[in-house]
């Protein structure tokens, strides 16, 4: 059986240093053993599991639409992007078509889930090397982006807004303005992060040329998203393979060829003002109309109409009593999330629960690469390494 | 007794000033923390310190209470129990000393018909000790680096042991070429080569000759001190809080307090050395004398502003300490206005504190705005750029020197 | 199990095919999305003919994970999801084990994605991986009894 102890050291120079479980960077729970010869490191194994909480297997218990609340949790600074790939994923599996007004919400809610995560993590990675104030400039702005979170959901991070068929609830009616004045601030604020970073000296000197991941590197270890795009791979599925109507959407897909941290963060900012981009072609082009599919006996009837007609009475109590059950079958849907490629492969027997949910999590990759990136740099630069691949562990854990 | 007090002034004046000293710079060194924790929170757009007291004045009291009650641990496996608990005590006295050679005014005033100088000690090397001291002070980083025996603490030492030991060597070379100019240890010397004005309206400051020189020693300055963007010992999401990972309640308060009073002691020295310490930056001429009223009108006009904001705070009792405060100011003022020997009396200590305070503001406005640096950068830049350069300052200060000396 | 001839003429499998003609047992399309069972003993093969061919391309091992068919045998669905950097195209394999003793070659050394994703198929299922240069559980506590993700694994565990 394997054990989870440190391996002795390769050489009796070199010491062992535990980081983590509990230490201010490891952004939660993450624990990685590193081995130093001085402050070099030399081996680098990320340890994971204290978040673990067996969403898979929940899963498996419930019927279809009680899963959305459980995969908030998974990501929890991008709610949303898990949310929607749930949904895809069981909608891929009934054939079920969105009406237009639900996709464009879903597209411009899950920019602002990116805009959202992008802020935390160029937040925390600032931090992790010394820039305190971005840190805090950035989470100013993600409160704006928690508020329409609230307006729409009633939860500023486990939002649970997206619905099979569409969405919980129309928006209400003071969403517009609130999403353009957010959509008018963002990109002075952008310019405010990159006044105080991207040319700064130090912040060159200590992001150029640590932590070079190679492209060939970058696909055998299954990175995808972001740091795939900063290692020169202009993947990005909301391209590749569109979903959710982001193929009417016009929009870039920021690349940079050296694979290091500060491509690493200069797409992302890059990124952020291209969310801003979609976001603002959303809110503009969104399309009048239901936010939910007609689809009785899998989408919830109306409230009112529930209320007065027997037939939906009838809809709704069967569908909270017995869930509706998909046609047996395997489905793989992906969405771009702000991590990576976020998939959810789900498996049903023709019963009202899924048969296995499978989670694909961007993270754990991303954690996962740290073994290779970190060996031959310096204590300080693993930290910015580590800051600089993005993961959460919530989703690294599930 | 009165008669022994009698025969011996010097010892006397020497005990109270001993007492005010440190009375002064621990109250500063407190309040620095305020000033540090309230500045970066306006700058990044928070409001720092605001439930203890009005604006939180009373936050450095209440952090002090909350470190003396504090449970004392000390950890099971430490190397060795006493350099564990001596290395905040020498940290903290050791930063606390340099202050005694500090000249705040002129070499000695009058006071009540007794004359003495506005300086605890003035030795002939005072500069001298003032680096002797402060270089000290890399023992006590060490050695809780060491004792700890925690990785992280460790690897805080060692960072730290280095980049002081590096970064002394380009504070002490910079100081050179101001000792050249000047031609003595002293500090009260230095300063005094510093009165009168180049064509009766620029001050004879050293900055404006030794301005790399200042450069050199500020940015040495900021790394001694182990503030950012040199803060690697301590860089906490690295190595947790480096070398005082381990250290709780009042010695981890000491560590602090070395620090913060670190840094007020290389501000002091900073202005002592580059900006005329006590002297006043104006001519000493008829029309500019007036200025010898500025303490008296700063000090009016924060008390005025201070007690038009006991309007706007909400509780008795914080209107109650702002209207103190405010008019402890306004009597200063009058009492400045109005007495001539304490408004001679204020001159220096009033443009030291002045300049000092701004030496203040640029460490916590860096801290606030830079990134941290990497070790072997940091290594790199003290060694390749600070050290060269102030060599070739004192190169080129010294062959001016000699060759106006002819 | 067949392979519908309708599947047999895309390339892949024609290619699969032609590489070793036991390659694909069965294959199966879903909402447009192609999955084909090969046999256990081959999948390392496998993976490393899709990833090497030119024509092909599957650089991009996303995923490896498992469904467990409980109470029908071989029990185990092993599933490798892959990405073609060339064609953009999915394609996912699946490999049966039973549940007896059950056991595959692994792939690590050819993704090295591969090592954490079939350390996490192994505490969940238990599924064990040869060749895997240190398989372990990931998840779960090292002295955790049994492998959670398998049917007749309680959701409420044992008590």
């Amino acid at each position: 059986m394997a054990e989870r102890t440190a391996p002795p050291p390769a050489a009796a120079e070199t010491m062992v240093l535990n980081v983590g479980p509990q230490h201010p960077s490891t952004h939660g729970v993450l624990r990685l053993i590193l081995e130093l010869d001085g402050e070099t490191i030399v081996r680098a194994r990320p340890d994971v599991g204290y978040l673990h909480t067996g969403i898979e297997k929940s899963a498996e218990k419930l019927y279809y639409s009680q899963v959305i609340p459980l995969t908030d949790r998974i990501d929890y600074l991008a709610p949303l992007s898990n949310n929607l790939v749930y949904c895809l994923a069981v909608e891929k599996l009934l054939a079920l078509e969105v009406p237009p007004r639900a996709q464009w919400m879903r597209v411009l809610l899950t920019e602002l889930t990116r805009l959202n995560n992008h802020l935390v993590w160029l937040g925390t990675c600032a931090l992790e090397l010394g820039a305190m104030s971005v840190f805090l400039y950035c989470f100013r702005e993600r409160e704006e982006i928690l508020k329409i979170f609230e307006l729409v959901s009633g939860q500023r991070m486990m939002t649970s807004y997206f619905r099979i068929g569409g969405l919980a609830v129309e928006p209400p009616a003071d969403f517009p303005r609130q999403v353009d004045r957010l959509l008018k601030m963002l990109p002075g604020r952008f310019d405010e992060y990159e006044d105080l970073l991207t040319e700064n000296r130090i912040w060159l000197a200590r992001t150029r040329g640590v932590g070079v991941l190679s492209p060939e590197d970058a696909i055998a270890w299954g990175i995808t998203g972001p740091n795939l795009r900063a290692s020169g791979i202009g993947l990005d599925l909301r391209k590749a393979e569109p979903y959710s109507s982001y193929e009417k959407f016009q929009f870039d897909v920021p690349v940079r060829p050296e694979g290091d941290v500060y491509a690493r963060y200069l797409v992302r900012v890059a990124e952020m003002r291209q969310s801003v981009r979609i976001a603002r072609q959303a809110l503009d082009g969104l399309p009048a109309g239901p936010v939910r599919a007609d689809a009785p006996g899998i989408v919830l009837p109306e409230r009112d109409k529930m209320k007065t007609e027997m037939e939906a009475l009838i809809y709704h109590f069967k569908l909270v009593v017995d869930g509706f059950a998909p046609p047996a079958g395997e489905v793989y849907a992906a969405v771009e999330s702000p991590k990576g490629e976020l998939g959810c492969f789900l498996v049903s027997d023709g019963s009202p629960r899924p048969w296995r949910m499978r989670w694909r999590p961007p993270s754990l990759l991303n954690v996962q690469v740290l073994s290779k990136l970190m060996p031959g740099h310096l204590f300080a630069d693993a930290i910015a390494i580590l800051a600089s691949v993005d993961f959460v562990l919530g989703e690294v854990d599930r | 007794m009165t008669d022994w007090i009698a025969r011996h002034p010097d010892l006397v004046f020497a005990v109270v000033k001993i007492v005010l000293c440190l009375f002064l710079l621990l109250t500063a060194v407190a309040y620095l923390t305020w000033f540090e924790r309230k500045l970066i929170a306006h700058i990044q757009s928070r409001w720092g310190p605001h439930r203890v007291g009005p604006h939180g004045l009373l936050q450095p009291l209440a952090d002090g209470l909350k470190n003396l009650f504090k449970e004392d641990i000390i950890p099971s496996g430490v190397t060795s129990r006493f350099v564990y608990l001596l290395a905040p005590f020498l940290a903290v006295s050791l930063s606390l000393l340099a202050v005694a050679v500090i000249p705040f005014g002129p070499e000695s005033v009058e006071i009540w018909g007794a004359r003495t100088g506005l300086y605890i000690a003035d030795i002939n090397i005072g500069l001298l000790f003032v680096l002797a001291v402060t270089s000290l002070g890399v023992y006590a980083v060490a050695l809780a680096g060491w004792s700890s025996n925690s990785k992280y603490s460790l690897l805080g030492g060692l960072r730290s042991t280095a980049q002081m030991v590096s970064y002394e060597i380009a504070l002490t070379l910079s100081v050179i070429g101001v000792l050249l100019l000047a031609g003595t240890l002293s500090l009260r010397e230095i300063v005094e080569a510093q009165s009168g004005h180049w064509s009766g309206v620029v001050p004879r400051w050293f900055i404006f000759p030794q301005f790399v020189a200042f450069l050199c020693f500020f940015i040495s300055g900021v790394a001694e001190t182990n503030r950012a963007p040199f803060d690697l010992p301590e860089a906490e999401t690295e190595l947790v809080a480096g070398f005082h990972t381990e250290y709780s309640s009042m010695k981890f308060a000491m560590f602090f307090m070395a620090e913060y009073s670190h840094m007020i002691v290389t501000s002091l020295v900073a202005s002592l050395l580059f900006f005329g310490g006590w002297l006043s930056p104006f001519p000493a001429t008829e029309f500019w004398s007036i200025t010898r009223y500025l303490p008296v009108v700063l000090a009016a006009a924060l008390g005025g502003v201070l007690l038009l904001d006991v309007l706007r705070q909400r509780h008795w009792w914080h209107r109650v300490i702002m209207a103190a405060v405010g008019l402890g100011l306004l009597a200063v003022a009058g009492l400045l206005a109005t007495q001539a020997t304490l408004l001679a009396l204020a001159q220096g200590p009033f443009w030291l504190l002045g300049k000092t305070a701004v030496f203040l503001f640029v460490f916590v406005w860096t801290r606030a705005t830079l990134p941290r640096f990497r070790y072997d950068q940091l290594m790199a830049f003290g060694w390749k750029f600070l050290v060269p350069l102030a060599v070739l300052n004192i190169v080129v200060t010294s062959f001016l020197v000699a060759w106006r000396a002819g | 199990m067949t392979i519908p001839p309708e599947l047999a003429a895309r390339p892949v499998v024609e290619k699969l095919r032609a590489f070793n003609p036991r390659a694909v047992t069965a294959a199966e399309e879903f909402r447009g999305q192609l999955t084909l069972t090969v046999p256990p003993e081959l999948i390392r093969d496998i993976a490393e003919f899709l990833r090497d061919s030119p024509e092909l391309a599957f650089h991009l091992l996303t995923d490896i994970t498992a469904v467990d068919r409980y109470p029908v045998e071989p029990r185990f669905e092993i599933i490798y999801f892959l990405r073609s950097m060339k064609s953009g195209e999915r394609l996912r394999l699946k490999a049966r084990v039973s549940g007896e003793q059950p056991r595959l070659e692994s792939v690590v050394g050819l993704w090295p994605a591969a090592d954490i994703l079939e350390c996490e198929v192994f505490d969940l299922f238990g599924v064990h991986f040869s060749g895997h240069p240190h398989l372990r559980r990931v998840l779960m506590p090292d002295d955790w009894q049994g492998h959670p993700l398998r049917k007749d694994y309680p959701v409420e565990g044992y008590r």
